[in-house]
């Protein structure tokens, strides 16, 4: 395999097509943490009172847990400490007024958005999709208000939820994710500037797919997002979750939270395509993705399932889980994430069976290449009074070159005797007779590469609403450009 | 011009050399079989015509249409119409054959500088070829290879030249696994497939198959080199003496 391993090294690496920073005149409060940040944070965006104690209570947890120098550290992952007081934890672009049509944005942010492929006019006139773009710490156009609002459907930013649907939002906020959960979520917690609120009635099948893009713009400054979906009784929603990010030299810190609550017969589908800037070859720079994603399965027959397909980041940390309280209730992981040159991530999935005759799937596909580290990480907790619990775990690593890692750490707990638990595993590498197979057909290597790596991941593909397989599948190929072997 | 001129090929594999001065000349319309002993080098042979990285040529050339074959990378050579039916063909996991056949059609169409074809136009042309070879339909959207039996994986082999339309085809020991039936079907793709733009090559252990695909010329590998080469009458005397009398005159107990 030598001539091969030479061609590893061989090709450049494609830039970072998405790497570019927008003009906008942004209003920023200086860096650092403490009680006073919060209150402005708070008070920038109006919020009850309510929102403010939660806050403080959280910030006052998390400042606890950092003077105990209690941050976790338990991942398989590498990363010199980070310095809380060293961020910006709000920036909003300038805007005048409130906007009721796309053609009254800011034409700069706009522009923004064409770039990073998601016009929103063309969206809005073909696919249907209501988008609700977060420009960096506030969310700046919601659109197709209307027409969910016909279905009774609530799908506005997060900060419009506190104001317009503020006894919603204090039923729900922190239910499943509460302030104590760990390290990030008390930090998301004290200081998140926005994301999504949907709420979704009784018996409502969502006219569309739901989405929003998030951007980090402006240096050091970290993003926090806050995201909370509930599905009442009947209710069914799919979600989108695409990101992209500016080449930036600092390391930039994503600790988002997603809180999901799906009652009796409800189904959400949460769906994630992340493309945030890896760091360049040599392990400079780089976003960290410390993510709290988590599921509550309150109702029987309800349904939680997550998609993730991770390629950016230089670190990233997230298990999104399924809590199965309702009997018959079902939780779903379907995961690729790939690391390249020196991305690092430690991802994977926890479901708990609570309910009775609940069932969770884990298809974990991890890709490494270059000197990527890629660790799954899952646990499968079956409790004492969950009796017909059924889990189905696959987990395959696929390995590209030499110098990569692929790690498993899969945590089994049953306490239950009537629990059906599968488990498989497998790790591979790319053969130089697939290849040469492929090639001797007329593919170019890197396109044999693509090829078989999206035969890998098709499992997972296939769970994606449409757009985003396309844009899973071209994002792979662009990722694994230089990791030939 | 031959479409294939092969001079004095010299080829190591694992630092052993395997091919030890190959001579050979094959025109377009003819048909040429390769027989031998295990450990002959017939495959090899086959392995660095489709231009194997791991499989270093130390000595000679190979003239391929007037151009030079040992220059060309895999794909390259692949795009320029030579097409190899493995011995052992490999698995994809997850990639229908339809998926892969049109985008190894593709690959060499856009090469060529033609247009690239959809899904629509592509599908009724295979299914016509999958029907020469007597394949199911359902073959179309399994993975490349997965689950197949040898059988299928051979025919599986043919399909995709009939597919690709070479004009240097080399089967290598394409007929090893099959039963009468699946050898008399292969056979039936691969006469299909002669034509005067064409020239292929049988590389096989067994007289067997070339009862089906008659070649024009029969060539005899003894470690590393063409001992002798014949007509299709050549085959019949191999199968009725063996290899023995020719190892003997080539020096191996």
């Amino acid at each position: 395999m030598s001539t091969t391993n030479d061609t590893i090294r061989e090709l450049a690496q494609q830039e970072y097509k998405w790497g570019f920073v927008t003009d906008i005149a942004e209003e920023r409060i200086p860096k650092g943490l403490n009680e006073d940040v919060i209150r402005v944070i708070s008070a920038k965006k109006n919020e009850p009172d309510f929102m403010l104690e939660w806050r403080l209570k959280a910030f006052r947890y998390w400042d606890s847990l950092e003077k105990k120098n209690a941050e976790p550290k338990w991942a398989n992952v590498k990363f010199p400490p980070i310095n809380y007081q060293d961020i910006v934890y709000y920036s909003a672009p300038k805007q005048k007024k409130q906007l009721k049509d796309l053609s009254e944005l800011d034409p700069e942010i706009l522009r923004t958005y064409e770039k990073l492929g998601i016009p929103l006019e063309e969206q809005k006139m073909l696919a249907g999709v209501a988008v609700d773009a977060v420009f960096d710490s506030v969310s700046v156009a919601t659109t197709f208000k209307e027409k969910l609002a016909e279905a009774g459907v609530i799908f506005c930013s997060f900060s419009e939820a506190v104001q317009n649907h503020p006894d919603l939002v204090q039923k729900y906020l922190g239910t499943v994710v509460p302030y104590t959960d760990n390290f990030y979520a008390a930090l998301n917690a004290a200081v998140f500037s926005d994301g999504s609120f949907v709420y979704v009635p009784k018996g409502v099948r969502c006219p569309m797919e739901l989405s929003t893009y998030f951007r980090i713009n402006a240096a050091e400054t970290g993003q926090f997002e806050r995201t909370l979906i509930v599905a009442d009784e009947g209710a069914y929603v799919s979600y989108l979750e695409g990101c992209t990010a500016p080449i930036r030299d600092q390391n930039q810190l994503h600790a988002a939270v997603v809180e999901l609550i799906a009652f009796d017969d409800a189904q959400i589908k949460y769906s994630t395509v992340q493309n945030w800037y890896p760091g360049d070859k040599n392990g400079k720079g780089g976003i960290y993705n410390f993510v709290t994603k988590r599921g509550a399965c309150r109702g029987k027959n309800s349904k939680i399932s997550w998609t993730q397909v991770e390629t950016g980041s230089s670190i990233t940390w997230k298990y999104p889980s399924c809590i199965l309280q309702g009997d018959n209730s079902v939780g779903e992981f379907y995961s690729v994430a790939l690391t390249n040159n020196y991305q690092q991530a430690d991802t994977g999935t926890k479901m708990i069976h609570m309910g009775k005759n609940t069932r969770s799937t884990i298809v974990s596909k991890g890709i490494s290449a270059g000197h990527g580290q890629n660790t799954y990480r899952g646990q499968v907790k079956i409790l004492k009074d969950a009796t017909g619990a059924r889990n189905y775990t696959q987990c395959d690593s696929l390995l590209i070159g030499d110098l990569c890692g692929a790690h498993t750490f899969p945590y089994i707990e049953v306490k239950n005797a009537t629990a059906r638990m599968e488990h498989e595993a497998s790790t591979s590498k790319i053969g130089e007779d697939q290849l040469f197979y492929l090639r001797q057909r007329g593919l170019k290597t890197e396109d044999a590469v693509s090829m078989v790596v999206n035969g890998f991941c098709k499992r997972v593909f296939k769970e994606l609403p449409m757009e985003f397989a396309v844009e899973a599948q071209k994002l792979l190929s662009v990722s694994l450009e230089g990791s030939v072997g | 011009m031959s479409l294939l001129e092969i001079k004095n090929l010299h080829a190591t594999v694992g630092g052993v050399e395997i091919l030890k001065g190959i001579n050979l000349t094959v025109d377009a319309g003819e048909v040429h079989s390769i027989m031998g002993p295990n450990g002959s080098g017939k495959s090899t042979l086959a392995q660095v015509l489709a231009r194997r990285e791991s499989y270093e040529v130390t000595k000679g050339e190979i003239l391929y249409d007037g151009k030079d074959l040992l220059a060309m990378k895999p794909e390259e050579a692949a795009c320029e119409g030579v097409f190899l039916a493995f011995q052992y063909p490999v698995e994809i996991p997850g990639i229908s054959n339809a998926y892969f056949l049109r985008s190894a059609l593709n690959a060499i169409r856009k090469y060529r500088g033609e247009e690239e074809m959809d899904a629509m136009d592509f599908l009724p042309k295979l299914r016509e070829k999958m029907k020469l070879l007597e394949m199911d339909d359902k073959l179309l959207n399994r993975s490349v290879n997965e689950a197949f039996s040898g059988g299928e994986k051979k025919r599986n082999e043919i399909l995709q030249m009939a597919v690709l339309e070479p004009r240097l085809a080399i089967l290598d020991e394409t007929d090893s696994g099959l039963d009468i039936d699946a050898l008399r079907i292969v056979a039936q793709g691969v006469n299909a497939m002669r034509s005067p733009d064409r020239a292929i090559l049988v590389v096989t252990h067994y007289q067997r198959l070339l009862n089906y695909i008659v070649p024009d010329r029969v060539h005899v590998l003894v470690d590393g080199k063409i001992a002798r080469s014949g007509g299709p009458e050549l085959a019949l005397e191999l199968e009725a003496k063996g290899y023995g009398a020719m190892e003997a005159a080539a020096g191996r107990a």
